[in-house]
């Protein structure tokens, strides 16, 4: 990709990754991009260094712009290896001994990631830097989403470099906003949903404390995906909405089946909610990639989980599923379980412990059936809906 | 009572307020907590902990 010039003297030197479907787990239907940008001035500065095989072309779009040994100083927001995978070949074409610009943590986990003893200079929250007629400032923003993360604010054109935080995987030739729909927003909040949920808490710190300093934000510039330049206070906005964790009247049936009666369960519950005017789409595990269910979980009030009991215990994709979304720690949920068995039946108790672990509000105690739902089982299951409906 | 801050993430346990969601009682000073306890923010271990 050729790089862009986002304002005068800055470029986005970054790359697109337009093959990666499989983001450690993360499904990226529209593959990813994986940005860094150079600051042409008195000194020339490069924010983040892409994933390693991206290196070559990194370097490519920095020589059509500036000779990269020329380059002064590189800035690391996050020591992710989508990030600084490409350090070592920067830094060897630039000269090693250029200084190397993180937070603490990011010196202390780029050193965990790689052997050479670079030039690190760890700075401190609210530190600034001078290029010339810029001037830098660095934000600690540790847990959005990794310890070292940090932001990178340029003043003058007021310009917050904000590594993950307001990110989206999508590879495309449009690199700003304005140069697309709302369609955007399914990427960003899956994005949110898959990355930055289990720290929601710290992102309205953050949003509070970016209120109270009075930064004057222009343009978002994330490592993924495009630059909000049309409207960056949309995004900030969708930020507080998922970090308030706010929910519509809406429900999503996660399930997987073997012989289609967990499935026959979760269409009932569906129909169940709908009735009860219940935004609700009933998704099969067999379906449906985990990171896509989390995006639709995001803003859902109930969660409504199914499995059959295979071999006394759960089928083993709701094990997957339910490790998940513990780890990624929706608040504000209400849920219920509900399983097919043939014999034993203990699918139905170990769902409801695991999202009473995950401190869901259990509506109901579930609804096991054996074997095939007849058309009792159905209609329970239908009210079991309705009931979660009217909890909502 | 002392505060202490999470070198991973800075996280910061206040005795005063404790840690109600895993258990622990406002009140609670750091020595106190068990030693199985975890920074609620980023799960790192109570031994990862320094007095602010």
């Amino acid at each position: 990709m050729k790089s862009v010039e986002i304002a005068k003297g800055i470029y986005d030197v970054g790359v697109n990754d337009w093959n990666i479907m499989d983001f450690h787990g993360h499904s990226t239907h529209r593959g990813s991009s994986y940005n860094a940008f150079l600051i042409v001035d008195e000194k020339i500065a490069l924010i983040d260094a892409v994933k390693k095989e991206f290196a070559d072309e990194l370097i490519e779009n920095i020589s059509r712009i500036i000779d990269p040994s020329k380059i002064d100083m590189v800035i690391s927001n996050h020591t992710e290896m989508d990030h600084s995978g490409g350090l070592a070949r920067v830094m060897h074409r630039i000269g090693e001994n250029k200084p190397l610009y993180c937070s603490k943590m990011g010196q202390k986990n780029l050193s965990l990631h790689y052997p050479q003893n670079w030039n690190y200079h760890p700075v401190e929250n609210g530190e600034t830097l001078s290029l010339g007629k810029h001037t830098l400032s660095f934000m600690e923003t540790r847990m959005l989403h990794w310890p070292d993360s940090m932001f990178t604010y340029l003043k003058e054109e007021k310009i917050l470099f904000s590594s993950d935080a307001f990110g989206q995987h999508y590879a495309g030739f449009e690199k700003f906003d304005d140069m697309m729909t709302d369609d955007i927003m399914p990427h960003a909040k899956k994005y949110f949903a898959n990355i930055l949920l289990p720290y929601a808490p710290l992102i309205l710190k953050l949003l509070d404390q970016v209120a109270a300093m009075g930064l004057d934000i222009r343009m978002i510039c994330p490592d993924h995906g495009i630059i909000w330049r049309k409207d960056p206070g949309k995004i900030i906005d969708a930020y507080a909405r998922w970090g308030r964790q706010d929910t519509l009247r809406k429900a999503v049936v996660v399930y997987d089946t073997m012989w289609h009666s967990t499935e026959r369960m979760a269409d009932a519950i569906a129909a169940g909610l709908n009735a009860e005017g219940v935004a609700v789409a009933p998704m099969s595990l067999k379906k449906h990639d985990r990171s896509d269910i989390m995006m639709e979980v995001l803003d859902a009030r109930a969660v409504v989980v199914g499995s059959p009991t295979m071999n006394n215990g759960l089928f083993p994709t709701l094990g997957d599923f339910l490790t998940y979304m513990k780890g990624l720690k929706p608040k504000n949920k209400i849920g219920a379980a509900f399983g097919s068995y043939g014999w034993s039946g203990e699918s139905v108790k170990l769902i409801s412990q695991e999202l009473e672990a995950m401190k869901f509000e259990l509506v109901d105690s579930g609804v096991r059936v054996q074997y095939v739902p007849d058309q009792a089982a159905l209609d329970a299951c239908f009210a079991l809906g309705q009931k979660i409906g009217r909890a909502i | 009572m002392d505060k202490y801050v999470c070198t991973v993430c800075g996280y910061v346990y206040d005795p005063a307020l404790g840690d109600p969601d895993s258990g622990i009682k406002p009140g609670t000073k750091f020595e106190d907590i068990p030693d199985d306890w975890q920074c609620p923010v980023c799960g790192a271990s109570k031994s990862d902990f320094e007095k602010e």
